[in-house]
């Protein structure tokens, strides 16, 4: 029966419990036979799900808006640490490109950031706290932190005016671009989906190998080959960065890495590499000797660094999706040799 | 800022709830669940939750497929080929057997055509209604950068509609696929534990409309002793299969305000088999994060020193 009496307190009165046992052999046979339940019959060797439906939900966002901002994200913070370098070592026009991207994109990106947004006008309540818990908490006062400064640095260096005000906000984006650039990778790594979850130790090192590749093509796409050579010396660093740890991921991670070597994720992610590994390569050899070639180079680096973002996108999404991925972790967890 | 992980006494004070009332919950005894949906309806009607769709989806008699922004209580069915022991009419008749000549649905002479040595009853319907865990250790919550998701006084985890502002970051959050967006609102939805009613002293809708007693509210400490009571009784009658699930304070998530008696693996009701709240890992990452962006800072100022040798 129902009945129950509930007060602010709790419950009144223990409720008579059901107390069938279905699927039991009862008692009278119980008492002839002895115990002949519902033991075990076959051990479970294959996976089970119910109906192959997802356990956890995959992310509800948009491709082009959180990988985009990803990408996005990433390709400021890096540049504002390009841009720093260019404006120290006397590098005018590198330094220019590299803080005109830098607000570009993070203009950009947190536009994307905002339009995937259910409720789009309520973006400022990213605001009403600061909680640790919550990277895109952080992340949201990461952004309040670098945005104005990297239009500050932007637009000073462009009009010519508070050139000291300019170089101080410059300085501050070097500092706190890295952390627009890495904070990302945390952003999806702290959910439940298995590809992103269990490569919380690799991606950062993806995203930062990433956004440097990006930085630096955009900064041998926009600048005069005079000014490249730290772009060059960046392409390759981030290259390497960015496929050692990818690499390192899908080792550590061995079969739920799946889905970045598989299906759509899969497909973006061999085309960031080849794209990546291209695009560094022929900044290393080619991009001192011709703008053209620079250019070349630095579009492959921008799109494989996008390629990357879409790629981890879709590979977390498929990983959602498939509930096997969510078992394998866990199973394995509770079960060393699985 | 409570703690993140482990095993925790008193929730809603780590939440900073002072002189609150008990930890409430749910025990759901899936083993006594007819899968009548009244839980299903009873919410609905009592939370005005729109409508999703009525389609069929030839997954035993689950129409409704799972939780989401627009279902907070789903009865799953499980159809399962299993030898079982037979139900017992309670009455003794002698020699007299009372399932003789019985041929529901043709299972007994389906029975009967699979062999076996006289035990009827081949097919095993398992039913159970899911809800939201209202967990310890709430990765939705943790995660949501507007406080739209809160603790209440009662130890369970509410979102405040009127600030939630749909970044959606909860739903990947959640371990157990609970919290949904609602599309055309752009808000996430789930279940309350009817923080309503239970304010004003009722029992959730749910629990209210459950005709078995299959969805059992109270007091959680009063709910696992019931609990492990009932587990002790199955197996005495032996179902050997009978556990309890997300009842444990050490689990990956603290345990679950909302916790249930199974008869078969967690996943074959979809439920993952050993969640853990994705921010107990959080330290670590902030740290390889840093590290990363240190790594970067290393990295574009070499290639600065190497272009000046050039
Ligand atoms: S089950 Fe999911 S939605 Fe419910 S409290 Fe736990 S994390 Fe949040
Ligand atoms: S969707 Fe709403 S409740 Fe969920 S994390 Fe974002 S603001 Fe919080
Ligand atoms: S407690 Fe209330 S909101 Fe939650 S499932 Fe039951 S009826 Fe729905």
């Amino acid at each position: 029966m129902s009945e129950a009496e509930v007060t602010r307190e709790g419950s009144l009165g223990q409720r008579p419990g059901r107390e069938a046992s279905p699927g039991s052999e009862g008692g009278r046979r119980r008492r002839r036979g002895g115990r002949r339940g519902e033991r075990a019959m076959v051990p479970d060797a294959e996976f089970r799900s119910y109906y192959g439906r997802p356990i956890i939900k995959a992310p509800t966002w948009a491709a082009t808006d959180i990988a985009g901002y990803l990408f996005l994200g990433g390709l400021a913070g890096a540049s504002s640490v390009l841009a720093f370098g260019a404006e120290v070592t006397g590098r005018p026009a590198l330094a220019r490109a590299a803080k005109a991207g830098a607000l570009g994109a993070i203009s950009l990106s947190t536009a994307a950031l905002i339009h995937d947004l259910g409720r789009p006008e309520r973006f400022v309540n990213m605001l009403r706290v600061a909680k640790p818990t919550s990277p895109m908490s952080m992340g949201s006062w990461i952004l309040v932190a670098y945005g104005p400064a990297a239009g500050l640095a932007a637009v000073t260096d462009a009009t010519g005016l508070f050139r000291r005000i300019g170089r101080a906000a410059t300085g501050w984006t070097a500092l706190t671009g890295p952390a627009v650039v890495s904070y990302t990778s945390v952003l999806i790594a702290d959910t439940a989906v298995p590809a992103w979850h269990e490569a919380y130790r690799e991606l950062p090192f993806v995203f930062a190998g990433s956004g440097a590749a990006a930085a630096a093509g955009l900064g041998l796409v926009a600048a005069p080959v005079r000014e490249t050579a730290p772009a060059r010396g960046a392409a390759v660093f981030g290259a390497v960065l960015d496929v050692a740890a990818t690499r390192l991921l899908e080792r550590r991670l061995g079969p739920i890495a799946e889905p970045y070597r598989t299906g759509r994720g899969g497909r973006l992610m061999r085309a960031a590499q080849a794209l990546t590994v291209a695009g560094a390569a022929g900044a290393a050899v080619f991009a001192g000797r011709s703008r053209a070639a620079a250019a070349l180079c630095g579009g492959a680096l921008l799109a494989g660094s996008a390629c990357t973002r879409f790629g981890i996108f879709e590979a977390g999404r498929a990983s959602a999706e498939d509930p096997r991925y969510t078992v394998m972790v866990q199973r394995g967890r509770r079960e060393p040799s699985g | 800022m409570g703690r993140i992980a482990g095993p925790l006494d008193d929730v809603a004070g780590d939440a900073g709830h002072i002189g609150h009332p008990p930890r409430m919950g749910f025990f759901t005894d899936t083993s006594v669940c007819i899968g009548c949906k009244a839980c299903e309806v009873a919410c609905k009607e009592w939370n005005a939750i729109p409508e999703d769709g009525l389609t069929f989806t030839g997954m035993s008699y689950d129409n409704t497929q799972g939780l989401g922004a627009d279902t907070w209580r789903h009865v799953a069915f499980i159809e399962q080929r299993k030898p079982l022991g037979l139900q017992d009419p309670g009455v003794e008749h002698g020699s007299y057997d009372a399932y003789d000549g019985v041929d529901v649905l043709g299972m007994a002479s389906e029975a009967a055509a699979r062999g076996g040595d006289g035990d009827r009853g081949e097919l095993r319907w398992l039913m159970a209604s899911d809800v939201c865990k209202h967990c310890t250790h709430a990765a939705c919550l943790d995660v949501c950068p507007t406080g739209s998701l809160f603790r209440t006084e009662y130890g369970t985890v509410v979102v405040q509609e009127d600030i939630c502002n749909g970044c959606g970051y909860c739903v990947p959050a959640c371990p157990y696929g609970v919290i949904d967006q609602r599309e055309d609102d752009g808000r996430v939805w789930k279940c309350t534990m009817c923080y309503d009613r239970i304010s004003d002293g009722r029992e959730p809708a749910c629990a209210k409309a459950c005709p078995t007693d299959s969805i059992q509210y109270g007091p959680l400490d009063e709910l696992r002793e019931r609990a492990a009571a009932r587990v002790e009784q199955l197996h005495d009658a032996g179902v050997d299969d009978a556990r309890l699930y997300g009842d444990d304070p050490g689990d990956g998530v603290g345990g679950d305000g909302a916790f249930f008696l199974l008869l078969d693996e967690p996943e074959a009701y979809g439920l993952p088999p050993d969640p853990v709240v994705t921010t107990r890992d959080l330290p670590s990452m902030w740290r390889h994060a840093g590290v990363a962006a240190l790594t970067l800072l290393g990295g574009m100022a070499a290639a600065y020193a190497a272009g000046r040798r050039r």
